[in-house]
């Protein structure tokens, strides 16, 4: 976009869509809606609140666990899924079902098997996440060059150096691809879960905020999670620009 | 003869009944009933009609949503894709809608609109819409400069670039984000159901937890997991059959 | 050098005397500070064809998609028929590089495409397109989609799109860089044989020295930075001997090496 021969920065159409918020706050046109301006100041009140802070290290503790154990099982079984043709065979049905099935009814039987605890928002975070972790690790390996594979053994490397010199960095790109989306999805999950168990982190002090009608608090806290999910979001990508420049070249 | 590809598909569900099964058996827990218990109950909920009440309610809000985040969606994504002014309003927004966990919405939306349809298709709409609108304006602007020069030196006006070769060249890009739309359309239905008001499968999921009826619980929970692959599913036939020559091949070599 | 600058030779009266289909007038282009092409001229004889040739990045490309109309110049003008270009025109077709063939659409709709877009009605295009596909010898596989064929039958089908909506000038961008050596010979020889029995126009845009003398009666050879016209060759004695005489033909050999030694120095 440009303005008068100037070039716009990407993101600045968000001060406007933020000064129309302002204007819908101050004209009290609906209860719902704060300004924006008290909603910030709100948030620099809360910041420092241990219910937030609670409910801030709760959600990270959650969210950091089950990203952690999305990561490990879903290199790992999306690798051998595209090693190996049987094991491939036998899981991708399952993987692909899984990937786009609504996962928010799985929430109530881990609330039955697991507690409404820290457990199930920890599993729920894992669940939105691995399937796409294992999806991408599966094609990196499948897509790896031929010739690159055939150059290994042709030039006498061992199993185990073609695995670290050769599948590892080749399927880099699409596994490191698999878990920025996985990573985003945990953010949606790890909120999801806490909603329906809303007794922990955030689900609860949004409960806290709409039973007493805390317009500006909600807002407050929407929007600090969404400024880190996106900052989270654009962190993964930048990552993966900086490790795939090679990709797109090969 | 059986393929071995169909084969291994009828040995993967075997071993994950099974699996299910030996695991209720044992059990691994009071609340994991067996496979066969649970498709008794799914069997028993279809035969006397319970399913078919909930999924009536359940199907409203999530087809109300797709129908109107799909139309809204791919409306918008077309103008955002095709005017740069556009593009640098409202693709941030979206941007954000996308990364951001729109769930947290859902107290608000409760509070604003009460317990009834409208938050649920509310829930469904924030939820499908951005990818519909990301992919859509994505899959326009990378129309390839050749097709668009093609169209521009045989003389096709505007509209017909728009209509002949920009639209056409960005529906499997569009397709796929309406397939990852109705995907999260289902997860909001479901969530909306379980969270704001127990209706349709959600209230037999809620109901029968609550009264330790497990196998129901698990079959309802089944009933919805198929149901969206299995429309999913229906959605990718739909896409081969309307664009034949898109078949992987060309396009991307 | 043997055929030096513009040569007139008495024994090709026609060509000498005849009038240009295209005329590039003081053509410029830049790209913000870069100068793509610096007050360009050249003249296209009608009824023949005229190689751009040159080193990548010479603006060849450029060039040939200012006359298309698909490009601005910055300034000067191109003329077609005696007509200032203001855009794309029934009066020029386009051979793409990439083909540029709809993936969705089948070979009798990729053909018709252009007759389509000129508003002709269902039935006749469709009679025209099958004709072109025929002449292009692919009959048989109207029904085809893009991806079935291979590069070179999908070239073809480019090049009867190119041939249906009947225009005077053919501009065609590297469309031989695509397909394989031995298809693109066989390319050669049908481009030949396709400048004597069509009477059109034909610029072609290649960077294989070979090519250009092969199947031209007009070189332009383009050099970079700018891009500026160095030199026009005109082939004058083997064009009659037969298209298998060509390749051991001595003014052949004899053009392609000087070509190549005046290029050789841009070449990295």
């Amino acid at each position: 976009m440009y303005l008068f021969g100037y070039r716009l920065p990407g993101m600045s159409s968000l001060i406007l869509w933020g000064l129309l918020w302002e204007i819908v706050g101050r004209a009290k046109l609906t209860f719902f809606v704060p300004p924006l301006s008290e909603v910030i100041e709100t948030l620099f009140s809360i910041i420092g609140t241990p219910a937030f802070q609670k409910a801030l290290l709760e959600t990270a503790y959650a969210f950091s666990f089950g990203v952690f154990f999305a990561v490990v099982i879903g290199i790992v079984v999306g690798i051998l899924m595209g090693k190996n043709r049987l094991l491939d065979e036998l899981l991708l049905p399952w993987v692909n079902v899984f990937l786009s099935a609504p996962l928010t009814a799985l929430v109530p039987v881990l609330m039955v098997l697991f507690g409404f605890g820290m457990q199930s928002i920890i599993i729920t975070t894992a669940l939105f996440a691995v399937w796409i972790i294992i999806l991408n690790s599966r094609a990196g390996v499948k897509q790896i060059n031929r010739s690159l594979v055939d150059m290994a053994n042709s030039f006498g490397a061992s199993p185990m150096d073609a695995f670290f010199k050769i599948y590892f960095w080749a399927a880099l790109p699409e596994i490191l691809g698999g878990v920025r989306i996985g990573i985003i999805r945990a953010v949606k999950g790890v909120i999801i879960g806490q909603l329906l168990i809303s007794i922990v982190g955030f689900g609860a002090l949004f409960e806290l905020y709409s039973a007493n009608f805390l317009m500006a608090h909600f807002w407050a806290v929407l929007i600090v999670l969404f400024a880190l999910a996106f900052t989270i979001s654009e962190f993964l990508a930048y990552l993966e620009r900086r490790v795939s420049y090679y990709a797109a070249k090969r | 003869m059986i393929s071995r590809a169909n084969l291994l598909k009828v040995l993967s569900a075997f071993l994950l009944c099974g699996a299910w099964e030996i695991a209720g058996r044992i059990p691994v827990s009071y609340a994991f009933p067996t496979f066969l218990d649970s498709m008794r109950a799914f069997f028993e909920m279809i035969g006397n009609g319970v399913m078919l009440a909930a999924y009536k309610e359940t199907l409203r809000p999530l087809v109300i949503g797709i129908v109107i985040s799909a139309v809204l969606g791919i409306g918008l994504g077309l103008w955002v894709g095709l005017n740069n002014f556009f593009d640098w309003l409202f693709s941030p927004i979206f941007i954000v809608m996308q990364a951001a966990p729109l769930a947290a919405l859902i107290p608000l939306l409760v509070l604003a609109y009460g317990i009834g349809l409208t938050s649920k298709v509310l829930v469904v709409c924030i939820m499908a819409m951005p990818v519909i609108v990301l992919n859509t304006s994505g899959a326009v602007r990378n129309t390839p400069e050749s097709f668009k020069e093609m169209g521009k030196s045989f003389l096709a006006s505007r509209t017909s670039v728009l209509l002949r070769i920009v639209i056409p060249a960005a529906s499997p890009v569009i397709f796929a984000g309406l397939r990852l739309g109705v995907s999260a359309g289902f997860i909001g239905a479901i969530l909306a159901e379980l969270k704001i008001t127990p209706t349709g499968v959600g209230d037999i999921i809620t109901y029968s937890r609550s009264i330790a009826d497990y196998p129901s619980m698990y079959a309802a929970i089944f009933s919805i997991i198929l149901l969206a692959v299995l429309f999913l599913n229906l959605l990718e036939k739909i896409e081969t059959i309307l664009f034949k020559g898109n078949q992987r091949g060309y396009v991307s070599d | 050098m043997a055929m030096s600058q513009i040569k007139e030779d008495s024994n090709q009266t026609e060509v000498v005397k005849s009038e240009s289909a295209v005329s590039v007038k003081n053509i410029t282009k830049n790209y913000g500070d870069i100068e793509a092409l610096r007050d360009m001229s050249l003249e296209f004889p009608r009824g023949q064809l005229t190689s751009l040739l040159g080193p990548s990045g010479c603006g060849k490309t450029t060039l040939l998609k200012i006359i298309a109309g698909l490009l601005e110049p910055s300034s000067g003008y191109v003329e077609v028929n005696g007509k200032s270009v203001t855009g794309p025109g029934p009066d020029r077709a386009f051979v793409f590089q990439d083909f540029a063939l709809l993936p969705w659409a089948t070979v009798l709709n990729n053909v018709a495409f252009g007759l389509e877009m000129r508003g002709v009605a269902k039935s006749e295009r469709e009679s025209i397109a099958e004709k072109y596909i025929g002449d292009v010898g692919l009959a048989g596989f109207e029904n085809s989609y893009p991806h079935e064929l291979s590069g070179g039958m999908r070239q073809r089908v480019g090049l009867a799109r190119a041939l249906s909506v009947d225009s005077d000038v053919l501009l065609m961008d590297e469309p031989f860089s695509a397909v394989d050596e031995q298809t693109r010979r066989k390319f050669q020889e049908d481009l030949l044989s396709l400048v004597q029995n069509e009477n059109k126009t034909f610029l072609f845009v290649t960077h294989s020295i070979e090519e250009a003398v092969y199947v031209s009666d007009q070189i332009a050879i383009l050099l970079p930075r700018p891009s500026r016209v160095s030199e026009i060759i005109r082939p004058s004695s083997f064009r009659g001997k037969g298209v298998d005489n060509i390749r051991r033909d001595p003014e052949y050999l004899d053009i392609v090496d000087d070509i190549w030694s005046s290029l050789r120095t841009y070449v990295e």
